[in-house]
């Protein structure tokens, strides 16, 4: 009987709730993960939320409650949601001519999909506006048959589609990339026209990152301020989008207001994500799992 | 009754010479940019025969049946399908079914909506409700031995079982043809070979005409009523696998089929001589400078006074019943093999003896 060949007792684990790994340094690198991003990320957000309630409840109330906050976070949430929703099908659509399709100027189409993301917002802010303006050549035009497009809810909207885009086109486009051709020949011999490959084959395929594509340009779009507030007109309770107010706010020293309207920002996002999240999750699984 | 909905085979008299010709391929040529992918290639199927395109890869093989298919459009040539052009329909009309190698199911369907797909897809006068539908799909399902996984997705089975969907899915429209691209191609070697056993089975209860491509001769051989054997874009032979087999057109097919030995060879006056063997030519060899073939089990060990080509041998490697002798013969060394009870006794490394191809084949030298 030699040594090896009783099994080792098993050795109590002096952390159980860790998984071994062969890699050394994790408390290292755990340390300084949790230390960054509570600094950088759980700190500024826990100072956020604690701030407006110097005001109390019925002030935290009170100042969501007024119809110029109110109407700047409907504003904001609204349009967003819209703009994201309108990026979905241009996006598909978009995503789907760069990458089905081969034709000169396709790479500089490509680029010009980036743009966006590139441009700092601000020059896209007065971009957007001195087209869009009155004077400008498609304000100027749209005028004409009675359509109010800078300065008004749709000048913010036209900002919104335009900044978020790229999220849209730029999640789908590997996905297309990679999607197997045979699969739509498969569906070819069994007889399935255009539209019921993409309707029933296609589509479904590009769900997952579809979804996560529209709750990046979500996101991004709630949060956009630079190229917004140029063409917005910013009038109180009309087309004064929500970080906008909480600027005003904060130039009105009323620090603790401004909070609370982040803090509204906040929760409102944080929700819509979830329920985001929760929606790419089963579209993800079914065919997976 | 069988088990499930579909036709059953006639008898194999009338399914092998008799039964009318169901396909017939005439002159296609296809290539691709300047590569010419398909040459000049004619061959016909009988109804419900099963036919095998064997060769390596860029011989072609899947490009005809992507022509089959529709998926690809021919620069020449005519197909006809029971005596319909069939280059003219488009793919949907084509009704052929189609299984990938890669299996190309539908992955965020559940196995039951893949078999389904072909029949929810029809024009809403040709589909069939939905309880016909799922009977349907409920008797492909049982046909292809998978009745409790209706319900899963294709991530959640083995390749073997995903392949017996696609199956399902291309029978599911009643094809008149079934093409198959390398259907066992991503599997391991033992599920081929269950596979193999079972698609035979499957076909000749179907009765539809199937097209089966693949580059593994044994497979082909196995499996198919007749073997086409291509080689860059060009039909190189057709006939059943026994014929193939014991008279291939040339040195090319000789060699893709088994395991082969070459040596150069003369032929004068009806005598054919390899290195220091003489023997009678026979009737049909050509005439001069040959290259004479053998399959390297198909060989008689004699001692040095006896009849054959002088070798002498270097290796024996036993393995069960079966030998494989290395022999050095005219300076090559060639792997030589027997089998049970061939395997001659007294043979080792060092022992110089003599070769008798039992049966050389023999081709004009190239």
């Amino acid at each position: 009987m030699t040594a090896h060949a009783i099994p080792a007792a098993p050795v109590k684990a002096r952390r159980p709730w860790v998984v071994h790994s062969v890699l050394p340094g994790f408390g290292l690198s755990l340390g300084i993960t949790l230390a960054y991003l509570g600094a950088i990320v759980v700190l500024p957000l826990v100072a956020l939320a604690i701030r407006p309630w110097e005001l109390g409840l019925n002030g935290v109330v009170h100042a969501l409650a007024a119809p110029r906050v109110a109407a700047a976070l409907r504003l904001s949430f609204g349009l967003s949601a819209l703009a994201a929703l309108l990026n979905a099908p241009l996006g598909v659509l978009l995503a789907w001519t760069l990458t089905r399709y081969e034709f000169p100027g396709r790479r500089i189409l490509d680029a010009l999909v980036d743009l966006p993301f590139a441009l700092p917002t601000a020059v896209a802010g007065i971009a957007l506006t001195a087209i869009y303006a009155p004077t400008g050549p498609l304000g100027s035009l749209a005028a004409k048959v009675g359509i109010k497009t800078a300065y008004s809810p749709l000048g913010i909207f036209i900002a919104l589609v335009f900044i978020g885009l790229p999220f849209v086109v730029r999640s789908l486009q590997p996905v297309l990339q990679d999607l197997d051709k045979e699969v739509e020949e498969a569906a070819t011999t069994l007889g399935a026209n255009a539209l019921q490959r993409a309707v029933r084959v296609i589509l479904p395929a590009l769900g997952p990152s579809l979804v996560s594509g529209v709750s990046l340009a979500f996101a991004r779009a709630v949060g956009e301020y630079g190229s917004v507030v140029f063409i917005a007109g910013n009038l109180p309770g009309k087309t004064e989008i929500a970080p906008l107010l909480i600027v005003i706010k904060l130039e009105q020293y009323d620090y603790a207001g401004a909070a609370a309207v982040g803090l509204a920002m906040v929760a409102i996002s944080f929700g819509s994500l979830v329920a985001i999240n929760g929606l790419q999750l089963f579209l993800a699984r079914r065919g997976k799992a | 009754m069988p088990e499930n909905s579909l036709p059953t085979a006639d008898t194999d008299a009338q399914k092998r010479g008799k039964s009318p010709l169901s396909l017939e391929i005439s002159g296609i040529s296809k290539s691709f940019g300047r590569f010419p992918a398909l040459n000049d290639v004619s061959l016909h199927a009988r109804d419900k025969e099963f036919l095998a395109l064997l060769g390596p890869s860029g011989s072609g093989k899947t490009t005809l049946l992507r022509v089959l298919a529709g998926l690809e459009r021919p620069d020449a040539g005519e197909v006809r399908f029971a005596g319909e052009d069939f280059l003219s329909l488009p793919v949907r009309s084509r009704k052929v079914g189609m299984v990938f190698q890669h299996y190309a199911l539908f992955r965020h369907m559940t196995v039951a909506q893949n078999i389904a797909f072909g029949l929810t897809v029809r024009p809403r006068r040709e589909r069939p409700s939905k309880s016909e539908t799922a009977d349907r799909v409920a008797d492909l399902l049982k046909l292809v031995q998978l009745e409790d996984l209706g319900a899963r997705f294709p991530a959640q089975l083995s390749g073997g079982q995903r392949q017996r969907v696609a199956l399902a899915r291309a029978l599911a429209i009643e094809p008149k043809m079934l093409l198959l691209d390398e259907p066992f191609g991503a599997l391991d070697a033992q599920v081929r070979r269950e596979l193999r056993r079972w698609l035979r089975e499957l076909h000749d209860r179907a009765g539809v005409t199937t097209v089966f491509v693949t580059h593994d001769q044994e497979e082909a051989l196995d499996l198919a009523d007749r073997v086409a054997i291509l080689k860059d874009g060009r039909l190189i032979q057709l006939g059943t696998p026994n014929e193939v087999y014991e008279k291939p057109a040339d040195p090319f097919v000789y060699d893709f089929l088994g395991a082969a030995c070459r040596l150069p060879g003369v032929i004068e006056g009806g005598r054919l001589t390899v290195a220091d063997w003489e023997s009678k030519a026979p009737a049909d060899a050509p005439q001069g400078r040959v290259d004479v073939f053998f399959r390297p089990d198909e060989v008689m060990f004699a001692p040095l006074d006896g009849a054959g080509l002088a070798g002498e041998v270097k290796a024996v490697v036993q393995r069960g019943p079966d030998a494989r002798i290395e022999c050095l013969i005219e300076g090559r060394l060639f792997e030589l093999e027997a089998r049970g009870p061939g395997v001659p006794s007294g043979v080792a490394p060092g022992l110089s003896l003599r070769i008798k191809p039992l049966r050389p084949k023999i081709y004009a030298a190239a």
